[in-house]
């Protein structure tokens, strides 16, 4: 790697920021090289673990016979809740998602006892042995069931601001309404995934797939009886995780440590997809209640909202989720009086937890709902509604607060519905549409635009921090690794381009390593979009202490001042001589000066009052804008997408091709959400659709006929970020309202758009028929 | 369990194993082959992330035995590449960053092999619906059209 200074003179670094690159791992993805935890080769006595779950939804256990499953030949141990050393409890914080069942099961799917076998196929079988005398109890499964029974987790959630019932009694109109938004599966591809290996001592390394490192390895030692340092957890990548892995990898983590700490063997929990859909939680389903009141411009005076939602048998994340569900009830409108109160349904389902927009996109269906049917109300376009009631622009000198009383400072959604209302030729292919809808009595088309304001920082105000470690070995080659996990959205890669940029040095010289908790501690998990944003800005703190470190050797042993040291692409400049950074790492090294160190952030101006529900819990906020054109068929409710054109503020893109990537795959998991992805418990409590034969994701040819995604290309985050750009994970997935909007703009054309079409979500083909029938049955 | 004499090629390589009876190929190919790069992501024949090639064919081998196998030629992602020299099909992913968490990616490079080698000139139309049949949760599929599109044009050329 050595090379003269004449070879390395160029006037910009290979793979800085800014830059289009691949994936990290992008070479040995299409090899089939790249190791995800379920590839790792095993010690050859290695065992499989079969997590053994309750038929019952709800019912009690009188007793639990493991016996002749402990007898079966092949069989290696047998586990449940009286062989946990430690605490039986495998939830993020509420302690309520006991790791094997004791007295009472609270869903199907929910964890008895674990197998271990030479194979999972031994394991599962002899599981069907066990003698389990359970006392059936009636069961609580949908929203309906829980809010008539005021069967919740803790008392009701409010935010409010103003007067808004006032508001809406006054105002010159008034609406009310409900729309039903039902959850969504990960259906990551590779499920969930952890092996224990034991090592000495108490000592146990778990390699797992999931967002949470620290999380795992302090669930891990709990059920041990451990400290923290005894375990160490390593991912060194993801199949996909889309928040399903934030905190539902800590049971089979948990429960492979067991194992391996009673046989001493490497012990691997593999869920194959049933079961790991039966299991695992999903995003919560919503139903929400509605009334709004308006002028006669369509302006919005006051709202209210009732958000209920399904959290399942436990907390899980739902107090956060639902949160986030309330700081997104705005979307991007000013609104001066609002009431939202979250009730927080437990039923009888497997926990909810987090997924891409945790909460935050249920909020905002509400009131674009809400910004729809005052369009319709008022014969209007909802894009003039929409526009009427945006918070401010960022440059029109008067900023509005939110109703947790943020002010909203970097609007710029004015900018990316001018440039998409254009560039997707919205108006004419809005009277287009209605030309060619009253001429066509079967085919219906729909068109919709729709914006996403989204807040950046994890509610919870101290999960806002990050720590990296960041080695220059002598060589000049720089190893990289920071709390942040990898799960396809290309953090790696980003935060690898901030190093080098950094060090101004070639991203090639950036090799970045796994996760683990033996490296970066105490960390965060990898989600609400902050991964670039915190690791990136940790990465940068390390390499500027180790920058600062060798600008003090050069000035002091060159005899310069320190100003004079400037770190140009692959050299340093030395007063007016330039040194290859090899060299002059290598020097360094020899002169004994340090060239590792730890870097550190903490995302600031942050604060929060939970009791009041007010403050500043977003850094900043992502915008986005998106114009979907469908077709329905009116005698069957079948429906096609024919036509995304999307603008999405990336601030200034650490990398575009990545952001890219994450603005189209975001766009159609939402619309797979909103428009087919279906779950369906029996009134047993049992889920019916937990493969992907019965629960249907978008495939290639559900895509978007036609898909247009551009970068905002004057995007810059008026905050001090990672190199001014923003967070991308969730915030695409919310553009995929348009897609929901505009089918319900395709139902209502059915009555000239005088009923309402109330589609709940999602927008399956019955769904889109039913409310065709209700919109011509109710037709004046 | 009765074991049983599997011979087949696996990317062109005679390879002779002892099979379980009710082992899947796709069992086969990781446990005994140490072949990972064909994912197991349902077990079902619904997300092709297991695809392979038996005799040309584009199968989901977890839906067949690995006693099936015997006499067959077998393809997966392994044998795309030749040495370091990529595919044209996996340098045209990496070129249109078709591909995020990667786990299905060899899933559809071998659907996408399969289908160029049967139809070099396909529509787009006629990519989507052949890979309909291989699930991706992260791309939204339109990077993943646009490279095996390209690749088919190189390759059509070549």
């Amino acid at each position: 790697m050595h090379a003269t200074v004449d070879q390395l003179q160029k006037a910009r670094i290979d793979g800085g920021v800014h830059e289009p690159r691949a994936h990290d791992s992008s070479i040995r993805h299409v090899t089939g090289e790249a190791v995800y935890t379920g590839d790792i080769k095993l010690p050859a006595d290695a065992v499989a673990v079969f997590i053994a779950t309750s038929p019952h939804a709800h019912a009690a256990i009188r007793s639990i016979d493991l016996e002749a499953v402990r007898r079966q030949p092949g069989i290696i141990a047998v586990l449940g809740a009286g062989d946990i050393p430690g605490i039986n409890d495998c939830s993020p914080f509420a302690g309520d998602d006991p790791i094997f069942a004791e007295a009472k099961v609270e869903y199907a799917g929910q964890s008895l006892f674990a197998v271990a076998a030479a194979t999972l196929a031994e394991a599962r079988a002899a599981a069907t042995l066990a003698v389990i005398d359970f006392a059936p109890q009636p069961a609580i499964v949908t929203i309906a069931q829980a809010m008539a029974t005021q069967s919740y987790l803790s008392p009701p959630r409010t935010l409010i601001h103003g007067d808004p019932e006032a508001a809406i009694a006054t105002a010159a109109h008034r609406l009310t309404g409900r729309i039903e938004i039902g959850g969504q599966e990960h259906f990551y591809l590779e499920g969930q995934v952890a092996i224990a290996m034991p090592g000495e001592g108490d000592e146990m390394l778990i390699h797992s797939s999931t967002q949470h490192p620290t999380e795992v390895q302090h669930k891990v030692a709990d059920a041990l009886g451990v400290p923290f340092h005894a375990v160490t957890v390593e991912v060194r990548r993801m199949g996909g995780a889309f928040g399903g892995k934030e905190t539902h990898g800590n049971l089979p983590a948990t429960v492979a440590a067991l194992v391996a700490r009673q046989t001493g063997r490497a012990a691997i929990v593999r869920y194959d997809r049933d079961d790991d859909m039966h299991i695992t939680g999903k995003r919560h389903d919503f139903r929400i209640d509605y009334t709004a009141g308006f002028d006669d411009t369509g302006r919005i005076l006051g709202v209210t909202f009732d958000h209920a939602s399904r959290c399942g048998m436990s907390f899980d994340l739902s107090a956060a989720i639902s949160d986030r569900a309330l700081c997104h009830a705005d979307n991007a409108y000013f609104i001066p009086a609002m009431r939202v109160t979250s009730y927080l349904c437990k039923t009888n389902t497997a926990s909810n937890t987090a997924f891409r927009g945790f909460g935050g996109p249920q909020g905002m269906i509400g009131i674009e709902r809400v910004i729809e049917e005052i369009a319709r109300h008022l014969r209007v376009d909802p894009v003039t509604v929409r526009r009427a009631n945006f918070y401010p622009h960022k440059d029109s000198g008067g900023h509005r607060a939110t109703p947790y009383r943020m002010l909203v400072e970097d609007c710029i959604i004015q900018d990316l519905f001018d440039e998409l209302e254009a560039s997707s030729d919205y108006a004419p292919r809005r009277a287009e549409i209605i030309a060619f809808n009253a001429k066509s009595a079967v085919l219906k088309r729909g068109i919709a635009m729709t914006p996403v304001k989204f807040g950046i920082s994890f509610n919870n105000i101290m999960l806002n921090q990050a720590g990296a470690l960041v080695h220059v070995y002598a060589d000049g080659s720089i190893g990289l690794n920071h709390g942040g996990t990898e799960m396809g959205q290309g953090l790696f890669i980003k935060v690898a381009q901030v190093v080098a940029e950094a060090f101004q040095v070639d991203l090639d010289r950036v090799k970045i390593t796994a996760t683990t908790t033996g490296k970066v501690p105490n960390t965060s998990a990898t989600a609400a979009s902050s991964g670039s944003d915190l690791n990136g800005m940790a990465a940068l703190d390390a390499a500027n202490k180790i920058k600062a470190r060798l600008a003090a050797y050069l000035a002091n042993a060159h005899n310069v001042a320190a100003a004079a040291i400037t770190f140009e692409p692959n050299r340093i400049l030395v007063g007016g001589r330039e040194i290859a950074f090899d060299d002059a790492i290598a020097e360094a090294h020899r002169a004994r000066v340090s060239l590792s160190a730890t870097g550190f952030y903490a995302t600031p101006k942050l604060h929060w009052d939970e009791g009041t529900r007010t403050g500043r819990p977003f850094y900043y906020f992502c915008f986005g804008a998106a114009v979907s054109e469908v077709a329905i068929d009116t005698l069957t409710g079948e429906n096609r997408i024919l036509r995304v054109d999307i603008v999405h503020d990336c601030g200034r893109s650490l990398n575009p091709a990545i952001d890219l990537g994450q603005i189209e795959g975001g766009f159609v998991q939402g619309a797979g959400w909103l428009t087919m992805e279906e779950l369906v418990w029996d009134d047993r409590g049992r889920l019916k659709t937990h493969a992907p034969a019965t629960y249907k994701i978008p495939c290639a040819s559900d895509r978007p006929v036609d898909l247009r995604i551009k970068i905002h290309d004057r995007g810059r985050n008026i905050e001090d970020t990672i190199y001014r750009s923003k967070a991308v994970g969730e915030p695409p997935l919310m553009l995929a309202i348009s897609a929901h909007a505009a089918l319900s703009d395709a139902v209502a054309s059915v009555a000239g758009g005088r009923v309402a079409p109330d589609l709940d979500a999602p927008a399956t083909p019955e769904r889109i028929l039913m409310a065709v029938e209700r919109v011509k049955a109710n037709a004046p | 369990m009765a074991k049983h004499h599997v011979s087949f090629t696996i990317n062109g390589d005679p390879t002779e194993i002892l099979c379980e009876t009710h082992a899947t190929l796709l069992d086969v190919l990781r446990d005994e082959l140490e072949l990972t790069g064909t994912k197991e992501g349902c077990s079902t024949g619904d997300c092709g992330a297991c695809s392979v090639t038996v005799d040309g064919r584009l199968v989901c081998s977890c839906l067949m035995l690995g006693v099936e196998a015997n006499g067959k030629a077998i393809g997966t992602v392994e044998g795309l590449a030749k040495g370091d020299k990529l595919h044209v099909l996996q340098e045209k992913f990496l070129e249109h960053h078709a591909l995020q968490c990667g786990i299905c990616t060899p899933g559809f490079l071998v659907a996408s092999k399969a289908l160029l080698e049967k139809n070099p000139d396909p529509t787009e139309t006629e990519v989507r619906y052949w890979l309909a049949g291989n699930l991706c949760r992260c791309t939204g599929y339109d990077k993943i059209v646009r490279a095996v599109m390209d690749a088919a044009t190189v390759m059509r050329g070549a």
